[in-house]
């Protein structure tokens, strides 16, 4: 029965649980339409117009019955989206320690980075086992990376980051889909996931690469010199970079923001949108300078810049530590920290 | 003449003849019809201008149909095939499934129902006819000059900055359309609360009447928003203001809250005036008063109210908060109870009745189960662990085709068939119909019910070339489409040949209840030659039967 599948093949973490909650909605809404259905050709046959049948006999609905077709479908569909609401907190929550690969799509391919620094068009390679973060970005329109295998999706949208997860549970190779129109060969948007035994998938990294995508970062951060400002010195006209990824961060005028993968990605792109307390918006813009790879190396060494062992860790929102804010910004930390 | 008097609607026996003049013969020539003020006539150009809509879409269905026989994309490029399923997406939604039922029956029957001679503003009707066809002018001149690849929902960035087809133009044609739709719903509305008959309360109005009323409320709370989010998709693609597109400091997911916020009002707008045929059908066709006639009344208005606020269940995985779709996700759940709460009352009318078996209940029955099933999948796409994986797949396409085709088009087929004799005083050829009904039901299904298999095992919509496991399933789908056609095409012959041929109807064919029923077929111009009086409830069947028994007694 190959070439006449009715489900995609389980190979995620949450493949069981969406397949589980789709056919016991396949069940239970099968059931009630069935009934519908049988209700409907008893009827219609039994009381089918004849002779000795020109008139209808009217009843007045008893309201016990209309009470009872009105609250028992409405317990049936709260409980559905109670059913669906825990399997989707299941498929969004990313656990720890993920494995984080980048993604970016644009019309028409999907290219996707490892931490490592390897790259790959229209095909992903990622372990068994392991949960897998992808943190997406578009570089023109609306796509959406689809894994039916693993039974997850999201929308990648332009300037953006978005992440998702899965772990998969099954090697073997799976179909990538977009998901969402995006023009002329959005049906030839598509490749392959291929999920390998954890030890086959560390010697795919081995293979050929420029260097980690942090280190490719560290080139950049250099070639854009960021690291004009970005000093690791008090005083630096731009902020530190070190610690600074997963904190919260105050603002200028009031307010914070968590330094997430698309606070730092506006930091650059548009730094005075929101400028860290302590900081003079000077800093230029680097829009369509940047490329949405140099971006995602950029965020690769931002995060990996390590905290000097001179300076108190940072913690949530900044206290008077010896670390300075850090503004809408690029990485500060010098480059040879350490 | 002496419907006032009696308890019961009026027997056919008792009606009044017109002398053998009607609304068609009354005046001859183009002028007398392009130029009319009869809201009967303004339904006969709407009749034939959603038809030529249906087919041009039906056709641009059947070439995507024919594609799709093969993975590979061998028939089409892919630009072509993309300006297929705008087009038919197009074509199909705002020139024909939304104007379609309230413009060709809203118009027809809204005032002939209320005991009024027309609607509270003809001129404003006329005038509604005319927008539409500018817009769908527009539509044509896009077909003509290239097309348009964006889908029918036009999503941005793509629709401002990246596709280079005639997206100004269309979305201008949907633009003007909705006024139409405007003028429309707010005819029926000042109609329905200014100009019922004498003794016309509210609880006496056949459903069709609050069904209508409920999509004249959608239509004049959700068009304006989708007119204003097209002006301004327009005014960023033709002047480069950045609205929606991030490179010009947009947001894109903005204009899909926008869009939907209008989009998802309108599934009931289809929606509603096909449950508005199948109320008249069903009690016509059981002999009975509609089972819980109050409940299906403000189920109407339910969903009118809830078809509100579920917007953002188009929106599960495009970025929107986990606890936003929560919120989504619940209330979606509960605009399906009004909808599950017509279902069983029409069904429970057919208990102790007296069913009968013409071509209208056939469709009605089919509207019931398909109904049914587009329905309960709806719970699957609000449920969010499900919706994920489904959204944009072929399952989603499946569904709003189970609503809007087996839904609204059955419907649609099952008031043309009820109404025939009515609107042109002629029958149609009962075999002929019913053999149709059967087609449409059995094309339909095979069309398809294999697209929520196919789309499950991971078909994504909108796919030009597809992944060779997914064929078989698209197979049976095209086989169906042929069935489906033809089913189609046949009633087209059959009404047109009955034209002329028809056995002629009397006043009330159907023996059914309703003041349409009680004057000439078809209608004089001025709809009764007596305002009537209404002493009875509506389907007030067993009073009508039993005299219509005595008299025939007598």
């Amino acid at each position: 029965m190959n070439d006449f599948p009715l489900f995609p093949e389980q190979a995620s973490s949450v493949s069981p649980l969406v397949d589980g909650l789709y056919l016991g909605l396949v069940v239970v809404t099968g059931a009630v339409s069935l009934l519908i259905w049988l209700a409907i050709f008893y009827l219609a046959i039994k009381y089918r117009r004849r002779p000795d049948n020109e008139l209808a006999q009217e009843q007045e609905p008893p309201m016990a019955l209309e009470m009872t077709w009105t609250i028992i479908p409405t317990i049936i569909f709260i409980g559905i989206f109670i059913a669906g609401a825990w399997v989707f907190f299941r498929m969004q929550r990313v656990p720890a320690n993920a494995l984080e690969i980048y993604a970016t799509g644009r019309q028409w391919m999907w290219k996707f980075q490892h931490p490592t620094g390897q790259r790959e068009i229209n095909t992903l390679h990622v372990p068994v086992g392991r949960a897998v973060k992808i943190t997406h970005a578009s570089e023109d329109v609306i796509h959406s990376l689809w894994f039916p295998s693993f039974r997850v999706k999201a929308d990648v949208l332009p300037n953006r980051f978005r992440t998702m997860w899965f772990q998969a549970t099954k090697t073997g190779t799976f179909h990538i889909f977009c998901a969402e129109y995006c023009g002329t060969l959005h049906s030839g948007m598509i490749g392959s996931v291929i999920v390998m035994e954890p030890t086959e998938y560390q010697r795919w990294l081995a293979g050929g690469t420029e260097g980690s995508l942090a280190s490719q970062g560290e080139q950049l951060f250099a070639k854009y010199a960021c690291n004009t400002c970005h000093m690791d010195v008090a005083g630096a006209r731009g902020p530190q970079l070190a610690g600074l990824y997963g904190i919260t961060r105050p603002l200028v005028g009031g307010g914070s923001v968590l330094a997430d993968d698309q606070y730092l990605r506006e930091s650059i792109l548009d730094p005075t949108a929101k400028v860290a307390a302590g900081f003079q918006p000077i800093m230029p813009t680097f829009q369509g300078q940047v490329s949405e790879d140099d971006l995602i190396r950029l965020l690769a060494y931002v995060k990996s810049v390590p905290i000097p062992s001179t300076a108190a860790p940072a913690t949530a929102s900044t206290g008077p530590g010896a670390v300075p804010p850090v503004t809408a910004t690029a990485a500060s930390v010098p480059p040879a920290a350490q | 003449m002496t419907t006032t008097t009696v308890d019961h609607a009026p027997l056919p026996e008792t009606n009044p003849t017109s002398g053998g003049r009607n609304y068609i013969n009354d005046e001859y020539g183009v002028l007398s019809w392009l130029l009319t003020r009869d809201h009967k006539r303004i339904a006969i150009l709407y009749l034939f201008s959603v038809t030529i809509f249906f087919v041009v879409g039906g056709i641009f269905a059947f070439l995507m149909r024919l594609e799709l026989l093969t993975p590979e994309g061998d028939m089409f490029t892919s630009d072509t095939y993309n300006k297929l399923f705008t087009l038919h997406g197009v074509v199909m939604i705002f020139f024909f499934l939304i104007p379609a039922i309230p413009a060709v029956f809203g118009n027809f029957l809204l005032p002939i129902m209320l005991g009024a001679k027309d609607l509270a503003f003809p001129r404003l009707n006329l005038l509604s006819w005319y927008i539409y066809m500018i817009g769908g002018t527009f539509g044509v001149i896009v077909i003509i000059t290239g097309g348009v690849d964006t889908g029918w929902t036009f999503y941005t960035p793509f629709s401002t900055q990246y596709s280079n087809t005639k997206v100004f133009a269309t979305t201008l044609g949907a633009f003007i359309t909705g006024f139409s739709s405007i003028l429309t719903g707010l005819n029926f509305l000042v109609t329905t609360h200014r100009m019922r008959a004498p003794g016309l309360t509210w609880f006496r109005l056949p459903l069709f009447v609050w069904s209508m009323y409920a999509t004249s409320v959608v239509i004049m709370l959700a068009t304006p928003v989708l007119a204003i989010t097209l002006v301004l998709l327009m005014i960023e693609r033709a002047l480069g203001v950045g609205i929606f597109d991030p490179a010009l400091g947009g947001d894109p997911v903005l204009y899909q809250h926008l869009f939907w916020f209008y989009s998802h009002p309108a599934v009931y707008i289809m929606i509603l005036p096909g449950m508005a045929i199948i109320s008249e059908c069903v009690a016509a066709f059981t002999r009975k008063k509609i089972f819980g006639y109050k409940f299906v009344a403000f189920s109407s208005l339910a969903i009118a109210f809830l078809g509100f606020l579920v917007w953002a269940h188009h929106m599960f995985v495009a970025g929107i908060s986990i606890y936003a779709a929560m919120v989504f996700s619940f209330i979606t759940m509960l605009v399906a109870v009004p909808s599950a709460i017509k279902v069983f009352n029409w069904t429970a009318t057919m208990y102790k009745a007296s069913v009968s078996w013409q071509t209208p209940m056939l469709y009605v029955l089919g509207f019931i189960g398909l109904f049914t099933i587009g329905g309960v999948t709806g719970l699957f796409l609000g449920a969010l662990g499900v919706d994920v994986h489904v959204h944009d797949s072929y399952f989603v396409v499946a569904h709003f085709h189970y609503i809007m085709v087996g839904g609204t088009i059955m419907a649609y087929m099952a008031g043309i068939h009820y109404w025939w004799p009515k609107i042109t005083g002629r029958m149609y050829p009962e075999w002929w119909a019913r053999l149709s009904a059967l087609l449409v039901f059995v094309g339909f299904n095979l069309t398809f019910f294999p697209q929520f298999l196919v789309g499950y095992v991971g078909m994504p919509r909108r796919y030009h070339a597809y992944a060779p496991e997914f064929q078989v399933l698209n197979v049976l789908s095209t086989a169906g489409a042929t069935i489906l056609a033809a089913g189609y095409l046949l009633p087209m012959i059959y009404l047109f040949w009955s034209l002329k041929f028809g056995r002629k109807a009397g006043t009330n064919p159907w023996g059914a209840v309703g003041l349409e029923w009680a004057t000439t077929s078809p209608p004089p111009k001025e709809n009764f030659h007596e305002t009537p009086v209404v002493t009875w409830e509506a389907y007030d069947y067993p009073a009508f039967l039993k005299a219509m028994k005595e008299t025939q007694n007598v």
